[in-house]
C-alpha cells in the first residue's frame, strides 16, 4: 500500500461534513497558509512539488500559477475545472461526492495563493447530485469563518460557487468551459491571449482540475519537497486512476505513480485482473481520447522495460508504440471485445460532442463516424481503412482546441494496432456482424 | 403547458434558487446564471424547456429570447419537446459498452416498446441515450433526474428498477432544503 494523498479518509463515515472533516486534519493547511505564508511563497511550494495538471495535459501547476497576470485593480479567478466528462473518466466524481471538503480546502489555499476573491467550481450538469453535496459543504464552511470575508482573521475574503454545466463534453476545454460559465453556449476560444491574461470575465483566470486543486493542501502541509520524493521522475506524487471495463476490481485507485502497469491490472490491491478469466486483449490507459494499446505494448514499452503507470513511462515510444497517462482513466478489453466497435462507439461520441465550430472536427468526425458505422454493419470497402487515416490525420493539429485530437487520435491508433481486424470486418461482413462477433486471428483462416 | 409567457410561474422556492445563482456573478453578468436557471426551470416544468419558458428565463435575465435558445440547442440536457415523467438516460459511451450497456438499451426498448428518443403511450418514460456520465466503472447504468442507476446488467434488475420508478413521484431537490 502506498501512500494516500487524497484518499486516506475517503471511507471514514461523515467525513463530508465539517465535523468529522477537521477531526482528521481538514482546513489545516487554510491556517498554515492564510497566516504564516505569503500568496508567493504557496505558489513556490507548488513549484517545488512538481505537481503536473490531473485533468490530462499534465503541465506543471505551479508553472501555470506564475503566469497568472497581476494588474492593480482587476480581479483574478481561480475556476475549478469539475466537468468530468472524458469517457473513462470518473475519479473526479467519486472524490467530490465521498469528500467533498477536500476540494473546498484546496480551492481556499489555491484562491489565496492566486490572490483571487471569488471562485468557482463548475460542474458538469449531470451531477447535480454531487453539486448538492459541495453546496452543503460550502454552506458548512462560510458559517465556520472558512469562506466569506477575513478567513479565520486573516484579513483575506474569498467567495467560492459552485456552477453546473448543461452537458457538453466540450466545456473540460478550459477555454469552451470559461465561455460556459459566462452563460454562453461552449465554444472555444482562439488562444491567445491565454486564460491567465484574458479569461473569466475578460480578467486573469487559472483552470484547474478538481484533483489538482485538491492536491495543494498536503503540500502546503508538508512542503513541495516533501511531494517531489513521491512518484518517480517528473511524475511527482500520487495520481487518482479510475479504473473500468472487463476488470474484476472496477472504481478509483489512488497510485503513486511509477506503480508497474502489470501489478495495476493483476494485482489485487488494484483491478484485480481480467473478469471471468479471460486474457487481456488492450488498454486505453489515459481516457478515451488517448492512443489504445494492444497487450503487449501496454505491459512493455519500446525499450522491453516494465511500462509504468507514469506520464513518462506511458509515452514512451511515443505514438508510434506508446500512449499517455492523460486523466487517468485506464479501460481494460478483454479477448472478446470487439476493437472496430468499440471505435466506432468513441467516433460517435466526438461527433456528438463536437461543438461545431471548426469544419475539420465538426465534419470530420461525423465522417469517421459513418465510414466505421458502416465497417462495422458489414458494408465496409478496403479503402475505408485508409480514408479512416486520412481524415484523422486532416482534423489532426487543425483545430482550435484539443478535441479534434482527441476524436483522431482513437481512431488512428486502432487502425495503428489492430489493422487486421477492421480488415477481417470488411472481408467478412456477415460473420462481423453477427451479435458478439469479434476478430481472432483463427476465425480469420477458417473462414478467409 | 403555459401558453403565454405571463403564465409561466416559478414557485417561491425555483424564485429564490433562481436570485441565488443570479447572486454568485458580478454585477451586470447576470447572465451567466443561464444553465442553472435552466435547470430549475427543467426541474419545475416537467423536465424541457418550451419557447414560453425560455422567453420568461430571458425576461429575468433581462436579456434577448435568442441568447437563451442558443444555449439551449447547444447543451445536451435540455429538452426542447415534451418528455415523459421519467427521461432514462442511458449511458452508451465505451466504458459502459464493454459491460453491456448496448445490451441494456435494447432491453428497454423491448420492454417499452418505444425507438431511441420516444415517449411511452402512457407518457411515464422517455428514452434518452447519452454520452458518458462518469460512471464507467459500474455500467451499464442510466440516469432519472438527479439520481444514477448502477450496475444494471441483468434483466431482472432492469424490471425492478423500472417497477420502482413507476410509483416514484417526481421530486424537485431544492424545494426540500
Amino acid at each position: 500500500m502506498g501512500i494516500k494523498i487524497l484518499t486516506e479518509h475517503i471511507n471514514v463515515p461523515g467525513i463530508e461534513t465539517l465535523e468529522v472533516y477537521r477531526k482528521h486534519g481538514g482546513y489545516r493547511s487554510v491556517e498554515k497558509a492564510l497566516k504564516t505564508m505569503t500568496p508567493d511563497e504557496v505558489v513556490e511550494e507548488v513549484k517545488t512539488s512538481g505537481l503536473r495538471g490531473r485533468g490530462g495535459a499534465g503541465f506543471p501547476t505551479g508553472m501555470k500559477w506564475s503566469f497568472l497576470a497581476k494588474p492593480e485593480g482587476i480581479p483574478r479567478y481561480l475556476v475549478c475545472n469539475a466537468d468530468e466528462s472524458e469517457p473513462g473518466t470518473f475519479k473526479d466524481r467519486v472524490f467530490m461526492q465521498k469528500n467533498p471538503h477536500a476540494l473546498i480546502e484546496g480551492m481556499i489555499t489555491s484562491s489565496y495563493a492566486l490572490g483571487a476573491n471569488t471562485s468557482y467550481i463548475y460542474i458538469r450538469g449531470e451531477l447535480m447530485f454531487v453539486l448538492r453535496i459541495l453546496e452543503k459543504a460550502i454552506a458548512e464552511a462560510y458559517a465556520a469563518g472558512l469562506l466569506g470575508k477575513n478567513i479565520l482573521g486573516s484579513g483575506y475574503d474569498l467567495d467560492l460557487h459552485v456552477a453546473p454545466g448543461g452537458g457538453a463534453y466540450i466545456c473540460g476545454e478550459e477555454t469552451a468551459l470559461l465561455e460556459s460559465l459566462e452563460g454562453k453556449r461552449g465554444n472555444p476560444r482562439n488562444k491567445p491571449p491565454f486564460p491567465a491574461v484574458k479569461g473569466l470575465f475578460a480578467s486573469p483566470t487559472v483552470v484547474n482540475n478538481v484533483e489538482s486543486i485538491a492536491s495543494v493542501p498536503w503540500i502546503v502541509n508538508n512542503g513541495g519537497a516533501e511531494y517531489a520524493k513521491i512518484g518517480i521522475g517528473r511524475s511527482t506524487g500520487t495520481k487518482l486512476i479510475s479504473a473500468s471495463g472487463n476488470i474484476n476490481n472496477p472504481g478509483v485507485y489512488e497510485i503513486e505513480l511509477g506503480v508497474p502497469v502489470e501489478e495495476f491490472i493483476y494485482s489485487d490491491e488494484y483491478c484485480g485482473g481480467i473478469w471471468k478469466g479471460k486474457q487481456l486483449k488492450a488498454v486505453v490507459p489515459g481516457g478515451s481520447s488517448v492512443p489504445i494499446l494492444p497487450a503487449n505494448l501496454i505491459l512493455k514499452t519500446a525499450a522491453g522495460e516494465d511500462r509504468l503507470m507514469s506520464y513518462e513511462s506511458l509515452s514512451d515510444g511515443g505514438f508510434i508504440s506508446g500512449s499517455m497517462l492523460g486523466s487517468g482513466a485506464f479501460i481494460v478489453f478483454d479477448e472478446d471485445q470487439c476493437i472496430v466497435r468499440n471505435t466506432w462507439n468513441y467516433a460517435r461520441f466526438y461527433h456528438h460532442e463536437s461543438c461545431g465550430q471548426c469544419s475539420p472536427c465538426r465534419e470530420g468526425t461525423g465522417w469517421m463516424e459513418k465510414v466505421l458505422h458502416r465497417i462495422e454493419y458489414g458494408h465496409g470497402h478496403q479503402q475505408d481503412i485508409d480514408l479512416l487515416v486520412s481524415v484523422a490525420k486532416q482534423i489532426e493539429g487543425n483545430t482550435i482546441c484539443p478535441l479534434g485530437d482527441a476524436a483522431a487520435w482513437p481512431v488512428a491508433s486502432a487502425i495503428r494496432h489492430f489493422r487486421e481486424e477492421f480488415e477481417w470486418h470488411i472481408r467478412h461482413p456477415k460473420e462481423a456482424t453477427l451479435p458478439g462477433a469479434v476478430y481472432r486471428g483463427q476465425l480469420a483462416e477458417i473462414t478467409a | 403547458m403555459a401558453e403565454t409567457i405571463n403564465e409561466v410561474k416559478f414557485s417561491d422556492a425555483g424564485m429564490a434558487e433562481i436570485q441565488r445563482y443570479i447572486s454568485h456573478y458580478p454585477e451586470g453578468r447576470q447572465k451567466s446564471a443561464i444553465l442553472p436557471i435552466m435547470h430549475v426551470a427543467q426541474a419545475e416544468f416537467g423536465c424541457w424547456l418550451s419557447p414560453q419558458v425560455m422567453d420568461k428565463i430571458a425576461e429575468i435575465l433581462n436579456i434577448q429570447p435568442i441568447e437563451v435558445y442558443e444555449v439551449a440547442t447547444f447543451y445536451t440536457m435540455f429538452n426542447l419537446k415534451p418528455v415523459g415523467k421519467h427521461v432514462l438516460e442511458v449511458c452508451r459511451t465505451g466504458p459502459c459498452c464493454l459491460r453491456g450497456a448496448d445490451q441494456m438499451i435494447d432491453m428497454i426498448k423491448e420492454k417499452l416498446n418505444i425507438e431511441e428518443g420516444e415517449t411511452t403511450a402512457d407518457g411515464m418514460f422517455t428514452l434518452k441515450p447519452v454520452e458518458c456520465l462518469a460512471s464507467c466503472g459500474t455500467g451499464p447504468m442510466l440516469q432519472v433526474r438527479e439520481t444514477y442507476y448502477e450496475n444494471l446488467d441483468s434483466e431482472e434488475k432492469l424490471d425492478q428498477f423500472l417497477e420502482t420508478l413507476r410509483n416514484t413521484e417526481v421530486e424537485t431537490p431544492y424545494h426540500q432544503k
